[in-house]
């Protein structure tokens, strides 16, 4: 991807930012310019919780290009302490290992590279504690 | 507004059309539908398509396919809103013609995804790309993950999934213009090569070429013009988040429910007036969502009511006479306008093999995404 685009979410990606509705308090991540629930445009920056639970998930099998060499790979929908919710990998563990309500923390990882002259992208996955 | 109806319609075969262009196949299925519809002019067209700027490069569709029909002035524009595009076409037609703004609109969805280009890739810009797709998910996956979330809330079984590939499967060995035109078994769509668990591929909509055109009209014209009557009762959209992972509830597809309660209100019919639906079968637990979501079954119970025949040809509600996306096939964005298609060949007691009986009222939805858009049509045959 051109680099100006994963520039512009290494704050959430590397740093979990999200921000936090000044009236509602609902948490937005990524954040937004307007909180969908209430309308408020006042935000508090804030880090996400790095621990939460396995709401669902599913081991790919047929994957795209970049993450062909990857498979099977386990992607699940997270649930954080704070009541985010986040589509992830699930690293370090057996695809049959995998639950719903198992808990889980995120981790900084490698996500996927650009072939031979790209770069190589990082972010956060998931492993079981 | 005044009142429109569907005065002709024409599809191509779906399926791997690989000596037929873009551009070719659309103007196959519009002259089909002009041919039926016995018009002599067009006042407007939309045209619905996913994404053929990464399928075949090329933008700028409404005026091409104006330009090779032949209509060129007329206004003509593009219409995309993922899986639905088509969809969301015939509801702009609609209220072109109901507004008293143009008499005659065609509205036609095509897709070309067996020219090469990498189909995953293009399909998935229908998610979340920065959140969704940056981790590594494709669309089996998303649909997967909605999936084992139905199965471990209401008990859904591997073999209630099936049975909506087979049930499909069954309709589209009746349709000549099927991709798939045969029968498959539970055993085989649960012992498929897994695609993203629990999914296998017989779980799945394949990659599809493909057309499929209507005219609209208002009722006063399609009257003076002797056309089976058939109405467009109600047209209902509706929007959601893009992220599944976003949703309140991983399970309910919102936008579908919403869009539904948008048209029946429009109707004036309940979910019980309905005699037959065409469903977004992009996988099959679709199917079974969206039987909830259009109030044709409690919540949860959509894959026992599957399960129990009440949705095939014979059943009390049946669901994809043409064998839906899973058998009929799914070029994207001609999708949404094929149901309408197989609904109106219903409504005129036109369907051969695969006829239902007594089919005076037929839904059509049609949604993109995981559902974070939905319309739905619901269509009448008022000639009695
Ligand atoms: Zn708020």
């Amino acid at each position: 991807m051109p680099s100006p685009r994963y520039h512009r979410e290494i704050p959430q990606r590397y740093r979990l930012e999200a921000v936090k509705c000044n009236n509602c308090s609902k948490i937005l991540f990524p954040p937004r310019l307007i909180c969908p629930d209430c309308g408020f445009k006042q935000f508090e920056k804030i880090k996400l919780s790095d621990e939460g639970k396995i709401i669902t998930f599913t081991i790919i099998r047929v994957a795209p290009a970049e993450f062909a060499t990857q498979v099977p790979y386990s992607i699940a929908i997270v649930e954080l302490n704070d009541g985010v919710r986040i589509t992830t990998q699930v690293v370090d563990c057996k695809p049959e290992d995998l639950e719903i309500g198992k808990f889980v923390k995120l981790v900084f990882r490698k996500i996927q590279e650009e072939g031979k002259t790209g770069i190589i992208c990082y972010g956060y996955k998931a492993v079981l504690t | 507004m005044r009142e429109v109806c569907v005065i002709g319609c024409g599809m191509t075969k779906f399926g791997e059309l690989w000596a037929k262009s873009f551009r070719d196949i659309f103007v196959e299925a519009a002259l089909k539908a002009i041919n039926d519809g016995e018009v002599d002019k067009i006042d407007s067209m939309y045209v619905g398509t996913m994404s053929s700027g990464l399928f075949i490069g090329q933008e700028h569709i409404g005026a091409l396919m104006a330009d090779y029909l032949g209509v060129a002035p007329i206004p003509a524009v593009r219409v995309e809103s993922a899986c639905c595009s088509s969809g969301m076409a015939l509801r702009m037609g609609f209220f072109d013609v109901a507004s008293g703004n143009s008499d005659i609109v065609l509205v036609g969805g095509v897709e070309k995804m067996t020219d090469g280009a990498d189909v995953t890739y293009a399909l998935a810009s229908a998610a979340d790309q920065e959140y969704e797709v940056y981790q590594g998910v494709t669309f089996p996956g998303l649909y997967a993950m909605i999936a084992r979330a139905h199965m471990y809330r209401y008990g859904t079984t591997r073999e209630q999934l099936a049975a909506v590939a087979v049930k499909n499967h069954h309709n589209g060995a009746l349709n000549p213009n099927a991709q798939f035109q045969r029968e498959i078994t539970v055993e085989q769509v649960i012992n498929a090569t897994l695609v993203a668990d629990p999914l296998t591929i017989l779980d799945s909509s394949p990659v599809s070429d493909g057309a499929a055109c209507v005219i609209l009209a208002s009722e006063e014209l399609a009257k003076s013009l002797k056309k089976p009557l058939i109405k467009i009762l109600g047209s209902g959209a509706a929007t959601d988040s893009l992220a599944l992972h976003q949703r309140e509830e991983i399970t309910t597809l919102k936008a579908v429910r919403v869009s539904a309660e948008r048209a029946y209100k429009m109707a004036g019919i309940n979910p019980s007036d309905v005699d037959f639906a065409e469903v977004h079968d992009c996988f099959t637990i679709a199917e079974i969502c969206i039987l909830e979501e259009l109030g044709f079954v409690e919540k949860g119970k959509g894959g026992l009511f599957t399960e129990e025949g009440h949705t095939s040809l014979e059943g009390k509600i049946p669901v994809n006479t043409s064998g839906g996306l899973k058998s009929k096939g799914h070029p994207v964005g001609a999708t949404g306008i094929a149901q309408v298609f197989e609904v109106v060949e219903q409504l005129r007691n036109n369907a051969g093999k695969r006829q239902i009986k007594n089919a005076k009222i037929g839904l059509a939805q049609n949604m993109g995404g995981t559902g974070a858009s939905s319309v739905v049509h619901i269509l009448k045959n008022v000639n009695d």
